[in-house]
């Protein structure tokens, strides 16, 4: 009974890893410019998938991940400059359909360049898995709980200790002040789009030895990053990583206790729950609207 | 008059189309544009007039589908009274989510929306005693009174006078003190409410009846194609709905229309482009929102009176 609880914690925990670096990845594009990113999913994808083509022609794990995580962040700024800033000052549901539209049109590219079959990475450190109190952890998972500890603990410092990330966090809260004290907002708001792209790409890079991937695999995890998002507060940073935990774990405990075949669904019940009793999410700002 | 001059004008294409129409593929395509309008003119109250978005729409299609799918082939239900039942249901279930869902605004109004139009896709997908699941269900052809409804014609005109009968309704709205408030509602909601109207009741009537008219429509698709998976009611068929307001022209009822013909005929084009349909989709979906932000219709109506 302890073990399998354990076993659904260990599940949970792996995913809400990768949950969390997508809501955190939806939540830096979110503060810097105000658009909800429906292509932060394909940065996960595409992170992934090139991993897994660079490895297949020769390239050596290290170096392959490097180089996906450089091509995707690549990606992320070229979104930002040819999609997002020519759209100007567009409004949400105008935005909302340029970046699925990006999400489309990524995905096509993906499914030229890789085709539509399913392919894995090999396990960064082999796959024998570790025993704990009876429950079975894979050294992957200990890669995934890891690679986002330390991306949130660099972001915690980037953003409470550097002069770039105070930037960013002053252009999120008001941009024409942020503008008036010489931040350059432009810059800000592409760095945001490479950020958020190297996230995505390091989340999928690490997780694409387990949950295997494919052109059309970015769509449901970039969802879910938006649910653990709202659920967290759209734009606050601990809030993108508590929810995107939480998620994991709801899901991995309904998968286990109620029912697998409605596992996806969790959080979009959990996240319609929520929002009907906090419109703005656990940890969202109580904002009181001027008129 | 000036309101009667593009319903007039829509119907004299509705009549004349089919001397275009060679064969029964165009037939087809031109009815799928047509059931297409229906639920994207009644989407456009809701977005365009409104100001709120939704992402989930695909799952009021779905459910109508599924109720008449279900109900006459499990129950024996006459097609109509199917029909009419799984709008009343869709209107319900639309009414009871609707007063708190619409509270939320901006990106957590579409997060709430898309996760109620998943949901529905889950339990359409994973119910299969009932709806067949993946594999999809057949539906038996609509009949009415001993007549009928099988071949591309008859369905053509049924979904031309159908179109007509959406738009005029909309028309009617639009024009009516509900229109206005709803209007209202999208310039300034606080302003609206200072005016003394009850947003909240007009946002939720105007929900209730753009997901009516969705319903209605996958009542009559579910019966025209005679085939139907929960794929109807996928976030992406939700999206493709959004699409076709914002590229027609947000708070234009013939813009939804136009909107919703390019949409339907652009994946048809597309074949050409075998295996870069999604890249070039995907293009012309970001183009047409950046360098057309307002929508077709409204720039080419600006275009004209300019030159004109």
């Amino acid at each position: 009974m302890l073990s399998q609880t354990l076993q659904y914690l260990f599940s949970g925990l792996t995913n809400g890893a990768i949950y969390a670096l997508s809501a955190l990845g939806f939540s830096l594009i979110y503060n810097a410019s105000g658009v909800i990113n429906f292509a932060q999913g394909e940065f996960i994808m595409l992170g992934s998938v090139s991993a897994v083509m660079l490895t297949a022609a020769g390239v050596p794990l290290p170096l392959a991940i490097l180089l996906a995580v450089l091509v995707v962040s690549l990606v992320g700024l070229l979104l930002e400059k040819l999609a997002i800033e020519p759209a100007g000052d567009a409004d949400v549901v105008s935005l909302i359909i340029i970046t699925i539209g990006a999400s489309i049109f990524l995905q096509g590219v993906a499914q030229v360049l890789f085709g539509k079959g399913q392919r894995a990475l090999a396990p960064f450190t082999g796959d024998a898995p570790i025993m704990i109190a009876g429950a079975s952890l894979l050294p992957q998972s200990l890669w995934m709980i890891g690679t986002g500890a330390v991306i949130v603990l660099l972001l915690a410092w980037f953003f409470g200790r550097t002069r770039l990330g105070k930037a960013v966090l002053a252009t999120a809260h008001n941009r024409l002040a942020a503008r008036l004290v010489g931040i350059n907002t432009r810059h800000v708001l592409a760095l945001s789009f490479v950020l958020s792209a190297a996230l995505g790409a390091i989340a999928g890079v690490v997780s694409a030895p387990i949950t295997l991937t494919s052109y059309d695999v970015g769509i449901m995890v970039g969802l879910k990053g938006f649910v653990a998002a709202t659920l967290g507060g759209l734009g606050s940073g601990v809030g993108a990583v508590v929810g995107g935990l939480i998620l994991g774990l709801m899901e991995a405990l309904a998968a286990g206790y109620i029912s697998s075949a409605y596992k996806d669904a969790v959080p979009f019940v959990l996240i319609i729950l929520i929002l009907f009793f906090m419109p703005r999410g656990l940890f969202g700002a109580r904002i009181t609207e001027r008129v | 008059m000036k309101r009667f001059q593009g319903l007039a004008l829509l119907a004299v294409i509705i009549a004349l189309l089919p001397l275009a129409l060679p064969n029964n593929y165009y037939y087809d395509v031109a009815i799928r544009i047509g059931m297409n309008a229906t639920i994207v003119v009644g989407l456009n109250l809701l977005i365009g007039y409104a100001g709120q978005i939704s992402l989930g729409h695909a799952g009021f299609f779905g459910l109508g589908a599924y109720a008449s799918a279900i109900l006459t082939a499990r129950y024996g239900w006459p097609p109509l009274a199917a029909m009419l039942s799984g709008m009343a249901a869709v209107g319900v279930i639309a009414f009871v989510v609707a007063r708190p869902i619409l509270r939320l605004r901006g990106h957590y109004l579409a997060m709430a929306t898309l996760g109620l139009g998943i949901i529905i896709y889950m339990v359409l997908a994973n119910e299969s005693a009932w709806t067949g699941g993946n594999d999809g269900i057949n539906v038996q052809p609509f009949s009415l009174l001993g007549l009928t409804l099988t071949n591309e014609r008859t369905w053509y005109w049924v979904t031309g006078a159908v179109l007509l009968g959406a738009i005029t309704l909309a028309n009617n709205i639009v024009d009516s003190p509900v229109g206005r408030a709803l209007r209202a509602v999208h310039g300034s909601e606080i302003a609206a409410q200072v005016a003394g109207i009850d947003t909240a009741r007009y946002k939720v009537r105007v929900f209730v009846v753009s997901a009516v008219f969705a319903s209605a429509v996958g009542s009559m698709m579910a019966h025209y194609i005679g085939f139907i998976t929960p794929q109807m009611s996928s976030f992406f068929h939700s999206i493709e709905l959004v699409t076709m307001v914002v590229v027609g022209g947000m708070a234009s009822t013939y813009g939804a229309v136009l909107g919703a013909a390019v949409l339907t005929m652009l994946p048809q084009l597309l074949t050409e482009f075998e295996g870069y349909e999604m890249i070039v989709f995907g293009l012309i979906l970001m183009l047409t929102v950046i360098f057309l932000p307002r929508g077709l219709l409204p720039t080419i109506a600006a275009r004209l009176r300019k030159t004109g």
